[in-house]
């Protein structure tokens, strides 16, 4: 599987992507600069967590305007599959590549802790290791995660079961103590209409070995490499 | 020719730094605020003598980069 981690100035989760890929798909993904025009030939691009142009404006309102992002948008409109981690999923909507916008969490505050997210469907490629309903662990480390969209793209995105995570309690309910930011409806991922881009502010990629406590986030590269091997 | 451009969060979209300041100027002990909207101003300097051309060249800048028209509204001024 060959993939790439777009590097923005000021991401800082570019090198865990690219740990996390080479460990569970057995390929060194290539480490593309912003300012590069074209991405190389790949199956998967990966947009990484960070705080990419020291948050500036908006967070991923200026790395969506960087040359690379052409490309990207570019050949995720012919169906290249985009996974999007935190600043990532930023970027992917500011770049109009998903609905909606992240904004500031509601109670202001920085969040750096794990949070119970649900796997919303499994028939995925970024989803299929995991069990449809299944309850996951996953790290969150934001300042702005605060999902928000319109009534009408939210009906949409319900509607179309594009909801790929969704954060939840104990018992699996996306209830308003789960709820770490404010986030409409509890929404921590969203797929595009064709299910090939993802974005999402958990980052699965920091939870990929017992070392670093858990490994919940495999699944979701188990998952990418078992669709696009 | 001087353009400020004020940013501000539409209306029903929930301002959680507004909300912040609202409670704090409460704390401080001043009575009559009923809602706090932060936003965002940003002031340019353009090489621009025409006035419509001006105005139509940041309108396009708000579209593309200033604002985020899906949470936030814009409104220009030129001088």
């Amino acid at each position: 599987m060959r993939s790439s981690v777009i590097v923005f100035p000021a991401s800082n989760c570019d090198r865990d992507a690219s740990v996390a890929l080479e460990k569970i798909t057995g390929s060194k993904p290539s480490m593309v600069w912003h300012a590069e025009s074209t991405v190389p030939e790949s199956d998967l691009i990966v947009l990484p967590g960070g705080f990419s142009f020291g948050d500036y404006l908006r967070s991923g309102a200026m790395a969506a305007q960087s040359p690379i992002m052409k490309d990207v948008i570019a050949k995720a409109k012919t169906g290249v599959p985009v996974l999007g981690i935190c600043n990532g999923f930023q970027v992917l909507v500011e770049s109009e590549l998903l609905p909606g916008a992240l904004m500031r969490n509601r109670d202001i505050k920085f969040l750096c802790k794990h949070v119970q997210l649900k796997v919303e469907r499994n028939d995925t490629i970024f989803t299929s290791q995991y069990d449809q309903g299944e309850i996951i662990t996953i790290p969150i480390a934001h300042h702005d995660g605060n999902y928000f969209a319109s009534p009408e793209t939210l009906k949409e995105l319900e509607g179309d079961g594009r909801v790929a995570f969704r954060y939840v309690d104990d018992a699996g309910n996306a209830s308003a103590d789960a709820n770490p930011n404010g986030s409409q409806n509890n929404i921590a991922g969203i797929y595009n209409k064709d299910m090939k881009v993802l974005g999402l502010m958990p980052h699965p990629e920091r939870l990929i070995s017992q070392e670093l406590g858990g490994t919940d986030g495999v699944g979701l590269f188990e998952s990418l490499m078992e669709a696009l091997h | 020719m001087k353009a400020r451009i004020t940013v501000t969060l539409k209306t029903g979209v929930l301002d959680p730094q507004g909300k912040a300041i609202e409670h704090a100027l409460e704390g401080l002990g001043f009575a009559g605020v009923d809602e706090v909207r932060q936003g965002k101003l940003i002031e340019l300097d353009l090489t621009d003598t025409d006035k419509d051309a001006a105005m139509t060249r940041v309108t396009e800048m708000c579209e593309k980069l200033l604002a985020n028209t899906v949470i936030e509204n814009y409104s220009i001024e030129l001088e």
